[in-house]
């Protein structure tokens, strides 16, 4: 069994220490807000919070989440009322929308660590995510919006 | 909060739905069935996309595929406005698949278009019935009454009854004649026009979207399927002893042998089901699996892609021509010309293809991320046996298309393996599954050669293309390019010419080839998008000047006199003609926008193209610099004349996404095959474009009251043009064979 904290509840899972995080939330816990886009840390779509730092949810085995904190798109504010998930919808950012979850938890860090970024550190943070549908002028617009906002909430 | 609700949703979905039977399962997953089913007699059907309830909501059916285009705000909103609702009273319900319907293949870049007329209609006909049955409570004359802002009112005493009053009296009535419904001018329009938000926001922004891979059942099995890496090779022998002792793991399945045409019959290959994913995964990687030979083994893109290259060289095939471009070449004073290539291409949706599947009791129903409900309804009906009215199909949002999941396969496959287990099945299709296994972009070359006279005027134009046809897909045999395809770009060319001679050329298939995102425009509007900006060159023009000089006089161009049986995309030649003055505007809007006639800082440049696809005109001008031998795009402008607009937001981040998804596959985009096999297999080699590749994007829309074009496709073809025309005037190499990595540093 497998004990961490999951958007502020502790919860508990029957997988084995090499299963990534991404299928233990979203085959068991049946948190399919985070998405599998490649499997390989290569696009970012299973993005996620471990204690506060945005990770790779298909990379990551379940050995290291024990005892952890994670968060993942259902947990990142209450109503959809985090900066960037605000500044998301003020730009109308999200087309299909499957990368989109990966692309704010990505943002969320992001923005916890530099509540102004400039376009470089906007690229250099989120060239791991991406957008097949072509939302980067957008992100981009977005993530400057959500500074504005407040950054981390 | 919102992470609580969702678990304990899910968790009821969970208890609940083991007590029922798997095919009633689709009413407790929100949105898959119409949302009036459970709420009884309360909501009233009006017609086939509206239903009203007593509380007011109007639940309107999308009968398309929503992946990222909008549609699922945009039809809505087009029957919102007629029907004179309140937008925020309306509830978007997802059609299933029903033939009742019309076409709900959504592809080609038609939902618009082709549904634009109907929906208002929709809207209409419903704002009658609704002026109707209140005319009749009051006793008054229809005229006297009228529809505005949810409700229907009485002038002249000032009453008004909500739609949800009328709505049970309304649907009891006969609606009217298709030529006694009173369309509201464009003038009155209340959301047709306007950017509405996305109906699906709130669900995306909180992680609560329902994509084909998160469809959850109870008791459902996890499938991964190792599939054959050439295609036309079955499985000859299976070891899955070791697969069978990974923890999860329950059974494995050979899928069934297959011979050529491929159509969209499931791949041959061995399942391995599990009670998760990665235990479904673990086991696929300890199958011993032997293939038969197949009569592709020996394909090799590049050796192809070559053969090809030289088949162009020569005379062809000719599908259109004027006067005589042979004898136009030798009285040229001069001549030029130029081949150029596209490799192969993969969809790569961020999503890859996922379905589930019940079986049960002779019924299927299926859950699904399709482009094409109708076709996976026939395709699993076949595939299983059963009639198609006993397949039930429901359409999840679709983590981007792209042409990808108009194939129905994946359902298909899901389907065997449900009938087979008897459980709740989904397979879920990986990335390198996807790269792998997909109906790949033909690779194609073509060539063009120009003769001018002495003033420079280009007075013959010859082209030649070569690419495996979709069409062998279907039929096994087509060995080159079919008319459909050379519609797109090709024989569709809009040149004043006096000599003209289009050429098709041999082109075997040896993978499972389909539609990618505007299809054989890509490597036509890339082919002749560069040449005209050689020409220009040459001929020391400006690309605008020579653009508009092929262009010619503001007319209307039929191909079909010349011998070329064009399809127009399906449509009326009338309303859909190929008008020059309509590639010119976006062209000098592009132009204009963007400056390109201004100066620009050293190594950097302005790149033009300009494309008609899909009834909808797109100018793209691009601007890099070029250091040495790496590329930056900088900045990029585009234009569409799409005729009339429903939802302009979505318009421009379509055009935004397509200038992306062009710069991707131009800078980067290649799928190369050797011994019968993909070579790639996930985003490390098959790279996409990221933010840090992405360029500035402005998108301007022609205001026009035209008839709706296309909006998806169009988009895309220019932009490999703009951007290696670009690349050579800033200082680099002249790139004719794609992707620019081959060649520069992207
Ligand atoms: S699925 Fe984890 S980075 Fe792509
Ligand atoms: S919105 Fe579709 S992949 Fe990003």
């Amino acid at each position: 069994m497998m004990n961490f904290t999951l958007n502020g509840k502790v919860v508990s899972v029957d997988a084995e220490g090499d299963m990534p995080l991404l299928w233990a939330l979203r085959d068991m816990l049946g948190m399919t807000g985070t998405k599998y886009g490649c499997g390989m840390a290569l696009c970012g779509a299973c993005t996620v919070h471990l204690d506060g730092q945005a990770v790779r949810a298909c990379t990551l085995p379940m050995s290291l989440v024990q005892g952890k904190k994670v968060t993942t798109i259902e947990g990142l504010a209450v109503d959809a009322s985090h900066p960037v998930q605000q500044a998301w919808k003020e730009h109308n950012v999200p087309q299909c929308g499957y990368c989109q979850s990966g692309q704010m938890m990505s943002a969320a860090a992001l923005l916890a660590k530099h509540p102004n970024p400039d376009d470089n550190t906007i690229d250099e943070q989120m060239q791991g995510n991406i957008c097949r549908c072509g939302t980067y002028p957008r992100i981009k617009a977005a993530i400057k919006t959500a500074a504005k906002l407040g950054g981390k909430s | 909060m919102s992470q609580i609700a969702n678990v304990s949703r899910r968790q009821f979905l969970k208890i609940t739905g083991m007590g029922a039977t798997g095919l009633v399962l689709g009413g407790l997953l929100p949105g898959f069935r119409p949302a009036w089913a459970k709420a009884g007699d309360a909501v009233s059907e009006l017609n086939l996309f509206v239903s009203i309830g007593s509380d007011d909501l109007v639940h309107i059916i999308c009968h398309r595929s929503e992946m990222g285009q909008g549609i699922r705000t945009g039809l809505p909103q087009v029957v919102a406005d007629e029907l004179m609702a309140d937008w925020q009273k309306v509830q978007v319900v997802q059609g299933l698949a029903n033939a009742e319907y019309g076409s709900q293949n959504t592809d080609g870049s038609r939902s618009v278009r082709r549904f634009y007329q109907i929906m208002r209609e929709m809207g209409a006909s419903a704002r009658a019935m609704l002026e109707q049955a209140a005319a009749n409570q009051w006793q008054v004359p229809l005229e006297e009454v009228q529809a505005r802002d949810h409700q229907v009112w009485h002038q002249k005493s000032g009453r008004s009854l909500r739609f949800g009053e009328l709505a049970e009296a309304a649907a009891g009535l006969t609606p009217p004649a298709k030529d006694q419904l009173k369309l509201k001018s464009p003038d009155d329009f209340n959301y047709i026009g306007k950017d509405v938000p996305i109906v699906d926001m709130p669900a995306i922004l909180s992680g609560q979207t329902v994509f084909g891979q998160d469809v959850q059942l109870p008791d459902m099995l996890y499938a991964s399927i190792e599939r054959t890496p050439v295609v036309g090779a079955n499985v000859k022998s299976v070891d899955n002893s070791a697969a069978l002792k990974v923890k999860g793991v329950v059974d494995t399945f050979v899928m069934p042998e297959q011979s050529e045409p491929v159509l969209f019959k499931p791949l041959p290959g061995v399942a391995v089901l599990a009670t998760n994913s990665w235990a479904a995964m673990q086991g696929r990687k300890q199958l011993r699996i032997e293939w038969t030979d197949s009569t592709h083994s020996q394909h090799d893109s590049d050796a192809y892609l070559d053969v090809l290259k030289g088949r162009v060289k020569q005379q062809g095939k000719v599908i259109r021509s004027i006067g005589d471009a042979y004898a136009g070449m030798m009285n040229a004073v001069d001549t030029f010309e130029a081949g150029y290539s596209v490799p192969y291409l993969i969809h790569a949706p961020m999503e890859p293809p996922a379905a589930t599947a019940v079986f049960k009791d002779g019924t299927c129903e299926i859950w699904a991320c399709t482009q094409t409900p109708q076709s996976t309804q026939q395709n699993v009906a076949g595939a299983l046996g059963i009639e198609p009215d006993k397949v039930k199909v429901n359409v999840t949002l679709l983590g981007g298309g792209f042409g990808r999941k108009s194939k129905p396969d994946f359902s298909v496959e899901a389907a065997i393996l449900a009938k087979q287990t008897g459980k709740p099945v989904k397979v879920s299709w990986s990335r390198e599954d996807e790269i792998r296994h997909g109906y790949y972009h033909a690779a194609a070359a073509m060539h063009f050669a120009a003769g001018m006279d002495d003033t420079g005027r280009v007075v013959s134009w010859l082209q030649r293309t070569a690419f495996p046809s979709i069409s062998w897909t279907f039929n096994g045999t087509s060995d080159e390019p079919s008319g459909s395809e050379l519609d797109l770009g090709f024989g569709d060319l809009p040149f004043a010419l006096d000599n003209l001679s289009c050429e098709v050329q041999k082109a075997e298939a040896h993978l499972r080839i389909g539609w990618v995102r505007s299809v054989s425009n890509i490597q036509h509007g890339f082919a002749i998008g560069s040449f005209v900006d050689e020409l220009a060159h040459k001929l020391d023009r400006r690309p605008r000047e020579l653009w508009l000089e092929l262009l010619g006089s503001d007319r209307l161009v039929d191909p079909e006199p010349e011998g070329f049986k064009y399809g127009n995309y399906g449509e009326s030649k009338a309303v859909f003609p190929i008008d020059t003055a309509r590639i010119k505007g976006v062209l000098n809007l592009v132009a204009d926008k963007a400056g390109v006639d201004k100066p620009t800082a050293k190594n950097e440049a302005w790149g033009l193209s300009v494309h008609r696809s899909f009834v909808s005109y797109v100018a793209v001008a691009t601007k890099v610099r070029v250091d040495g031998n790496k590329v930056q795009v900088l900045e990029m402008h585009s234009a569409i004349d799409a005729g009339t607009v429903v939802n302009p937001d979505r318009v421009r981040s379509q055009m935004e996404g397509a200038m992306i998804f062009g710069l991707s596959l131009a800078m980067m985009g290649e799928i190369s095959v050797k011994d019968g096999a993909v070579v790639q297999s996930n985003f490390h080699d098959y790279p996409l474009l990221r933010i840090n590749q992405s360029p500035q994007i402005h998108s301007y829309i022609v205001e026009s009251s035209q008839a709706p074009g296309g909006v998806g496709e169009p988009g895309v073809p220019p932009v490999a043009a703009s951007l290696c025309n670009a690349i050579f005037r800033a200082g680099g190499k002249r790139i004719r064979d794609l992707p620019i990595s081959k060649h520069m540093q992207v």
